[in-house]
């Protein structure tokens, strides 16, 4: 996507909370209890947002014809029960890799499947989710989530309603008062001086301080395919959560000297075991490894040593729905669209052999 | 490599672990227990689906203790109630030659059964316990069940420290819910546990025996003794 660097940061944060999902919701049809059958519910979805937070616009449209019972609503796709902390615009751009619009799909009120799914008590556990991955977020980036903790009750409230109503002014108000910061690095300077004119708001230029520790909170979901497809249609489905690699993961910001850190060398940095090649390496002193020592005590298949390493090909990558250019820094991409939370949720998918395949 | 050392020996230890530190310190751990626990399981180092055919990689993973059964001793002897911990496959063996006091369940269908998890969290770089409780027939433990399974000091230790909380969140392997001891305030009270002594980070001694300690604390939340032959190896 050539043209990133020449929109602004406040245009940028604008089009992602303005970013929204048609969904068209259909009621399982065990649920059903009435003829006709309700017809589906057709609802503009944040991205930012989480699914069963639809509830209240939901419930109307169907609640004359449910079963009695206490309402637990979960939805799925094709059958896949969808994990209501994810937020919807990155279970969209994960599991619907030919976007459908209006994304079709199919809710439940009764029967919730508590061996697969967290349980889900309405808002309320959305919202803790919420303020449990952004107090995760402030440890990633200052080392304590002091500034979450401290976080008066009004401003907390205000914090969730203002991602609830998807008001970017009065989250930003709330938000800056935590100091999370936004990435610098040189290379971004220059950007940014041509945003900075246009922002008004004098809490970014204070949230601008410097990120400690050079972690940046990032959330990968990865796919596998061992063949080319040549357009979207033809990508595999994806119809088991165990077909997705779930890397909850800091990416710590490496510099080497005239070069910036782009978003490429990002995504290879969470992946060593699928970039060997590559000079970043996130998984720590890896060159300080001991010994397994007692056999017995692992599970490894003995004959691996000599498999030989590859380096995996990046076949898509989709952020908040736009596939970026790679080559774009990867300051830019945090700052700019980052969730509310203060997480960076990325898919990918990569092409492999079949012995590295996601099974 | 020799800047990094060094730049470790001066900076006070924040009570965290890399990744690859928390192998190490996993495989000390488990070599330990072993060594102390001859009657217990071992824990084993379980490497993470995707990379069990990337050797340079095994060491992403986590250490599991599963099929642990709880038994706990008749509600009439108060005064001496206590918690066995039994593994799976010697209940059925130790029916027979059974101290009374301990043991009250006669059938393996009234045990509770615990699966644990240390799994390494990349954003706290911290180890976390993951833990998850089911009937003999698979079906899972609600947690009012749970709660009463927990010991007493439990309750006590949850309710006195805000760090130390059990939430339900999805295993960062498994995509099933698991309860996990939230590790928000771990390096907080691990630096603790090592009187902020930066000369222990000499060596590996922390790796050494961080696992020793972070259990002896941990442990007593879900009613997992260390023995004390593993604690005194903590000061030496």
């Amino acid at each position: 996507m050539s043209g990133a660097a020449t929109v602004s940061s406040s245009e940028a944060h604008k089009l992602v909370w303005e970013g929204s999902v048609p969904l068209l919701i259909h009621l399982h049809d065990s649920e059903v209890t009435t003829l006709p059958p309700p017809p589906p519910a057709l609802v503009l979805a944040p991205r930012l947002g989480y699914l069963p937070l639809l509830i209240s616009q939901l419930k109307p449209y169907f609640s004359t014809t449910l079963p009695p019972g206490v309402d637990t609503l979960w939805f799925e796709y094709r059958g896949l029960p969808l994990k209501w902390y994810i937020p919807t615009g990155v279970l969209f751009d994960l599991l619907c890799v030919e976007p459908e619009r209006p994304w079709n799909l199919t809710v439940h009120f009764r029967g919730y499947p508590s061996n697969l799914l967290l349980p889900c008590e309405g808002e309320d556990s959305v919202k803790w989710s919420f303020i449990n991955s952004l107090k995760e977020a402030a440890y990633v980036t200052k080392g304590n989530c002091k500034n979450v903790m401290n976080m008066s009750q009004s401003d907390q409230v205000e914090l969730w309603r203002s991602v609830l109503n998807g008001n970017l002014e009065s989250y930003q108000r709330v938000s800056s008062k935590l100091k999370l910061g936004t990435f610098e690095d040189e290379y971004t300077e220059n950007i940014s001086a041509v945003s900075t004119a246009s922002q008004q708001n004098s809490g970014e230029a204070d949230a601008a301080a410097q990120v400690k520790s050079g972690r940046i909170p990032v959330r990968l979901y990865v796919w596998t395919v061992t063949e080319d497809f040549d357009d979207l249609e033809s990508a595999p489905q994806i119809d088991n959560w165990d077909k997705i690699s779930y890397i909850n993961r800091p990416v710590e910001i490496q510099k080497e000297d005239g070069k910036y850190f782009s978003l490429n060398d990002a995504i290879k940095s969470l992946l060593p075991e699928y970039f060997p090649g590559s000079s970043f390496d996130n998984l720590g002193d890896a060159s300080t490894k001991q010994s397994v020592g007692d056999e017995g005590e692992n599970t490894c298949d003995p004959d691996s040593s000599s498999l030989p390493l590859e380096n995996a090909e990046i076949k898509l990558v989709r952020i908040q729905g736009i596939e970026p250019c790679l080559e774009i820094p990867f300051s830019w991409v945090v700052n700019n669209l980052m969730n509310p939370e203060y997480f960076l949720h990325i898919c990918v998918c990569l092409k492999v052999s079949e012995a590295n395949a996601l099974q | 490599m020799d800047q990094k050392e060094s730049v470790r020996d001066i900076t006070p230890w924040d009570g965290t672990l890399s990744s690859s530190d928390f192998f190490s310190a996993a495989c000390a751990f488990s070599e330990k227990w072993k060594r102390f626990n001859a009657f217990v399981p071992p824990w084993l180092w379980v490497p993470s689906r995707k990379h069990h055919l990337l050797s340079s990689h095994k060491e992403e993973g986590y250490l599991s203790l599963e099929g642990m059964c709880l038994i706990k001793s008749s509600e009439e002897q108060e005064s001496c109630r206590s918690q066995t911990w039994k593994e799976e496959s010697s209940i059925s063996q130790e029916e027979e030659a059974v101290d009374n006091a301990t043991l009250v369940q006669s059938s393996c269908d009234e045990v509770n059964h615990y699966d644990f998890h240390i799994v390494y969290s990349p954003s706290y770089r911290v180890p976390v316990l993951y833990f998850r409780s089911y009937h003999s027939d698979g079906q899972p433990l609600p947690f009012g069940e749970i709660e009463k399974d927990l010991p007493d000091h439990s309750a006590k230790i949850r309710s006195e420290s805000k760090w130390t909380f059990i939430t339900q969140e999805e295993h960062p392997y498994l995509n099933r819910p698991w309860y996990k001891l939230h590790p928000c305030g771990t390096s907080e009270w691990m630096k603790l546990l090592f009187h902020g002594d930066t000369a222990l980070n000499k060596n590996g001694f922390v790796i050494e025996h961080y696992l020793v300690s972070w259990f002896s604390v941990i442990g007593q939340v879900v009613g997992l003794k260390i023995p004390l032959g593993m604690l005194e190896t903590l000061s030496c």
